[in-house]
């Protein structure tokens, strides 16, 4: 967002600093991706034979592509799905929680709702780690294990989705409004199904993206619960080949074009979706 | 009464997340078969190898947490600046590597830390200067790299984000007394985004002490780093290829607790020095 004092214009000399500081981090940022797409055209051999980040006189994506799509019975395809599928389910369910918990410690008094509240933010301390291995031996003693199940029910839970819930319940519904509401005689469900939701669905897109992608990108919880390659998500694929790359050195150019693919799936959903990514409402949430 | 359907998955929701959590510390620390209290933590702390990946960890956060909240700031600033030419170019440029797990950002760098893939090493030695990122000596600083590669740009969205959300009038008012663009910054612009720049050092930190996949990655690759590397690392062989769960709680216990006494001690260090920011 451009703020208001683009107006008088700055000297050039710090115009100057300030854009080639800008230029070198985003070629910074920039470079693992770039060399990921330009070694996913590489042949094998090429990959550890030529200049890094140019393009070889017999590209040959095409042929990795297919490599990639077709390897262990066409596994990678499965690895997607499963990353979309664990990601879309777990961060709907999560929001929908995220939503419910949220407003009904936002809008309804009830005993230990201040206790309640605080365990919460005590949640969004506890690191990913701590919580991985005690849930495995949980999850064991159910025989959900090496499930879908294993990863997506803890998925589910979200403590941040229900702090940012619960600030922007606070902030976005007025109480007159469900007083109103309730005066004309709908149920505190309806209230919540056909009022509420709305009312906060920019927080609720907000929820839904930042655990799509914390599922999207977690490694340690589908490690420690999957045990069949084909209930795996992308990201524990992608180092099982990586893990194999020392028997069958063929396995590089497969993790590097499995990389480039996933990358340029999410970068394009990152673009497509930058528009929803609401961070005012965290930057609102560290005043509270 | 419909309150009740409201508290299900709360209940639901909180008791998933807090027996997980609890049940590291009690149910596992001292499992049932035998009472053993506090053996597995002395068990934990005088095994030396996890002591060093403590204090490797500790390194590690002192290199990555300012490393990490000075970019963020500087990005976020720079960005928000008048002199910046297309901001939000600049914006989804640097926050591109977040949608890029962990993992693959790790698997990415790890081939350009090798000469026979990097085109940084292999320019540089053609310049005649060798490095090696995976030395010993640096790899501690490879894998901070990795970590400010990944979240840099998601701390300078949050810190962008509280720098909008300051009073335009302000800044006209600065400016009609007289105040240069580098005063503003200083006077009006950071001390109003404090809160955030504390909000991200805390992030910071936890994620910091979670350290487990770059070096997980990064392993095979080089000699300097073994097994028990981070505490996170030791916690996992000691369940999974030890058969230790017992053991491995503890550590993961052990680590949380670092973790909440250093965002704790961060915050009240905070709090004294200026205004309640938390």
């Amino acid at each position: 967002m451009v703020s208001q004092n683009q107006r008088i214009r700055p000297p050039l000399t710090s115009s100057i600093a300030v854009n080639s500081v800008l230029v070198i981090a985003a070629l910074y940022f920039l470079l693992p991706i770039l060399w990921v797409l330009v070694a996913a055209t590489k042949s094998p051999g090429e990959l550890f034979s030529s200049f890094g980040l140019w393009f070889t006189n017999s590209p040959q994506a095409w042929e990795n592509l297919r490599n990639v799509f077709t390897q262990d019975g066409g596994i990678f395809t499965a690895w997607v799905l499963n990353s979309v599928l664990y990601s879309a389910v777990g961060a709907l369910v999560a929001t929908a929680l995220s939503a419910a918990c949220g407003y009904a410690i936002a809008k309804y008094a009830f005993a230990g709702r201040e206790l309640l509240f605080s365990i919460i933010l005590g949640g969004v301390l506890v690191p990913a780690t701590v919580i991985a291995l005690p849930l495995y031996f949980l999850l064991n003693a159910v025989d959900l294990t090496g499930t879908y199940w294993s990863v997506l029910l803890p998925s589910m839970v979200s403590p941040f989705g229900v702090y940012l819930a619960r600030i922007h319940a606070n902030a976005a519904v007025p109480d007159e409004i469900i007083e109103a509401a309730r005066i004309d005689g709908a149920g505190d469900l309806r209230i919540f199904a056909a009022i509420a939701t709305r009312m906060m669905s920019p927080a609720l897109v907000t929820i839904f993206l930042f655990q799509f992608v914390t599922i999207w990108n977690n490694y340690l919880l589908p490690l420690v619960m999957l045990n069949e390659t084909k209930t795996f998500p992308l990201t524990l694929g992608l180092t099982l080949w990586n893990s194999q790359t020392q028997r069958d050195p063929m396995f590089y150019q497969l993790v590097v074009t499995g990389s480039a693919l996933s990358v340029v799936l999410l970068v394009a959903l990152m673009i497509g979706l930058q528009r929803f990514w609401r961070a005012d409402l965290t930057a609102g949430a560290s005043k509270g | 009464m419909f309150a009740a359907f409201f508290i299900a998955p709360i209940v639901y929701a909180i008791g998933d997340s807090l027996f997980s959590t609890k049940a590291s510390g009690l149910g596992f620390g001292a499992p049932e078969k035998v009472f053993v209290f506090l053996d597995n933590y002395a068990a934990a702390l005088s095994n030396p190898s996890f002591v060093a990946s403590l204090g490797r960890l500790l390194a590690f956060a002192a290199i990555e947490v300012p490393l990490m909240v000075v970019t963020a700031v500087g990005l976020a600033l720079l960005i928000d600046s008048a002199s910046a030419r297309f901001p939000r170019l600049f914006r989804v440029v640097f926050f591109i590597p977040y949608g890029v797990p962990g993992v693959i950002a790790a698997l990415l760098w790890g081939f350009l830390y090798i000469p026979a893939t990097s085109p940084i090493l292999q320019v540089l030695s053609a310049a005649g200067i060798s490095v090696n990122p995976l030395d010993t000596n640096s790899i501690l600083f490879a894998i901070a790299n990795i970590a400010l590669w990944g979240f840099a740009g998601y701390n300078m969205f949050i810190l962008i984000a509280a720098l909008n959300a300051i009073p335009s009038e302000l800044f006209e008012a600065a400016k009609i007394d007289g105040a240069s663009e580098w005063a503003i910054t200083w006077r009006i612009k950071l001390p109003l985004v404090r809160p955030s720049v504390i909000l991200v050092t805390v992030f910071t930190i936890i994620g910091t002490l979670q350290l487990f996949v770059e070096p997980l990655v990064l392993r095979p690759l080089t000699t300097a780093i073994s097994s028990d590397y981070t505490p996170n690392l030791a916690a996992y062989n000691q369940s999974f290829s030890q058969g230790n769960p017992n053991l491995a709680a503890a550590m993961a216990v052990i680590v949380a607790v670092l973790g909440f006494a250093f965002s704790f001690g961060f915050l009240r260090l905070v709090n004294r020095k200026g205004n309640r920011a938390w």
